[in-house]
Order: C-alpha cells, then sequence, then structure tokens
C-alpha cells in the first residue's frame, strides 16, 4: 500500500531514494520556519490567550515551537503579548537586543500593536515605538487561530529570507532606524 | 604407556580461548560510538558558525539579566559547610565503588575476602567517626 503524503511546503529540489536535494538558501529557510522558539514576553490577558495556544486544543508546538524559553539568547521568535507599559519599554528593547540574530517578533494583541483600550500617559503606544515587529495580530485578545496564522507568516519569512539578510545593509538601516546598533 | 591422551583443547575451546584474548575488539563500536557523537557535536557547530549571521553589538554582549542593567558581578563568598558535604560524598563515594567488584566476586573470595573487606570498611568507619565527633556535618 502506497502511503500518500504530499507535505505542503517542500521546496523545489532533486529527489531520489532515501535523500532530497536543494539548494543551501532553502534547506537553511526550511530548518529555520520550522524549528521557530519562541520567547513569550507575556504581560496579561494576551499572555493567558498564548497559554491556551500552546495548550493541547490548539497547540502551537505541532509547527515547531516545542521548547519556549525565557531567554532570549535561545529564542528565535520574540511574541509580544500584552500591555508595555512605557517602563517596561527599555526593559523590551533589552530582551529583544539580546536575542540572536535571525529573530522575527510578534505583536500579538491590540496592546501591544497599538496600545490597545489604553490611550493613557502610561502605556507605550505600541510596541514598533521601540523594536521592530514582523507581524501584528489584531484581537482583544485574539483567538488561538489568529496567534497560529501569525506564527505561520512568520514561518513565510524565514522560510523564503536570504541567507545574508541579517548582514546586510538593509537590515542594518532598519534597526537604525529604531536606534538599535 | 603410550596410551595417555595430552589435553589437547578441541578446534571449538580453541577459538573460544583465542576470542576471550581479543577482547580489546570488542570495544570498537564504543569507540565508533563516541566518534559519532563528537563529530556530529563539532559538525554542527562549525557548520552553524558558518552558515549562521553574526551581529555584534556591546548590549548583546552584555549578561542577561531580564532586561534591566546588571548589576555588580556574582562572585559572593558562600558557606564551607557545601565544600564539606560535597568532599566527604566523594570519600565515601569511592569506598562504595571499592566495594561493587567485592559484590561481584563475593564467593570466589571466600571468608578471607570478607574479612578484609570488614578491615578496610572500618578503618573508613573510624574516619567518619571523628568527622561526626568533630561536627563538620552540622548545617548550622
Amino acid at each position: 500500500m502506497a502511503v500518500n503524503i504530499d507535505p505542503k511546503n517542500t521546496p523545489p529540489g532533486y529527489e531520489g531514494q532515501g535523500f532530497f536535494a536543494t539548494t543551501l538558501d532553502k534547506a537553511v529557510g526550511l530548518g529555520r520556519a520550522n524549528s521557530l522558539w519562541p520567547l513569550p514576553f507575556a504581560t496579561s490577558c494576551c499572555g493567558i490567550e498564548f497559554m491556551a495556544t500552546m495548550g493541547s486544543n490548539y497547540d502551537l508546538a505541532r509547527f515547531g515551537s516545542e521548547r519556549i524559553s525565557f531567554s532570549p539568547r535561545q529564542a528565535d521568535l520574540l511574541i509580544v503579548a500584552g500591555t508595555i507599559s512605557k517602563k517596561l519599554a527599555p526593559i523590551l528593547r533589552q530582551v529583544y537586543e539580546q536575542m540572536a540574530e535571525p529573530k522575527w517578533v510578534i505583536s500579538m494583541g491590540a496592546c501591544a500593536s497599538s496600545g490597545g483600550i489604553f490611550d493613557t500617559y502610561s502605556v507605550l503606544q505600541g510596541i514598533d515605538r521601540v523594536i521592530p515587529v514582523d507581524v501584528y495580530v489584531p484581537g482583544c485578545p485574539p483567538r488561538p487561530e489568529q496567534l497560529i496564522d501569525a506564527l505561520m507568516q512568520v514561518q513565510e519569512m524565514a522560510r523564503n529570507e536570504r541567507r545574508d539578510y541579517r548582514q546586510s545593509e538593509r537590515y542594518q538601516k532598519r534597526l537604525e532606524k529604531y536606534g538599535i546598533e | 604407556m603410550f596410551n595417555f591422551k595430552l589435553p589437547i583443547p578441541s578446534k571449538s575451546t580453541t577459538m573460544i580461548l583465542l576470542q576471550s584474548l581479543n577482547s580489546s575488539r570488542d570495544f570498537l563500536p564504543i569507540l565508533l560510538m563516541f566518534i559519532v557523537a563528537a563529530g556530529f557535536v563539532s559538525f554542527v557547530m562549525i557548520v552553524t558558525q558558518w552558515l549562521g549571521p553574526k551581529h555584534k553589538s556591546k548590549v548583546k554582549a552584555d549578561s542577561f539579566e531580564c532586561g534591566i542593567e546588571q548589576i555588580g558581578n556574582a562572585r559572593s563568598p558562600f558557606s564551607i559547610k557545601y565544600f564539606l558535604v560535597a568532599i566527604l560524598f566523594v570519600l565515601f563515594d569511592v569506598e562504595v565503588i571499592f566495594m561493587y567488584p567485592w559484590a561481584v566476586n563475593f564467593r570466589s573470595l571466600g571468608a578471607i575476602g570478607m574479612f578484609e573487606m570488614f578491615t578496610f570498611i572500618a578503618f573508613l568507619l573510624i574516619g567518619f567517626f571523628y568527622i561526626l565527633k568533630k561536627g563538620a556535618l552540622k548545617w548550622d
């Protein structure tokens, strides 16, 4: 009985008996996309929703985010879930800077994306005032399916990223816009 | 007078005896496993250094202290009782290690072997009573 498996996102390459050959960029992209280890920077209600997404019903782990870490040195993906106050902003920036390249950021929820309903003196109106963001997830809180969709978009970005993007001028300019050297 | 048989072992017994002499060859799979493990680790480390992006900055090189500024360093004196417990453990653990071959060869060593081991343990027990009397295991 032949098993009919059709992996959806295989890159173009040459297939043979027990091996698969493709370009280095595609292979690295495949590895990076399917093993994004998140750092949940969870502050409030979106953090609880993130916990629910990691649970067995919605299971973020099947996308490769099996090992979450609270240390930026060991994480690829920073998920900022919750309201970030202005007092917390430099801390968020420090945590982002201490992550190793390549790194991606998901801004989960309305508060992280734009301050949410808290348009006040103490709340940072969107984390993109301090760090560069890759995917914004609207919602208060967003449903787990929305977070999974955001993760899949980050996977798409990781799969198609050029291997020298993090060393390039464009990336350097992006960081300089936020004052990060 | 020429009817006795020399105790020459048969062919199968000879083969078994010769194989027991070549026992160092039995350790070849362990060497191979060690080479594969060390090789995989060094391969992955070298390849990620070569393929991965590098971006150095001062903030990135600071110690991670949950995003806040680092205060002082982690060198502070701590109590010597931890060292004492650790070193005494090493001593008595070595004693237990010496007891493992005794456990394996218990019968063939006989009663004399048992009393020799008892003397060994008695020497170490004297040391143990010294430690107890000196209060080295008291945690206050």
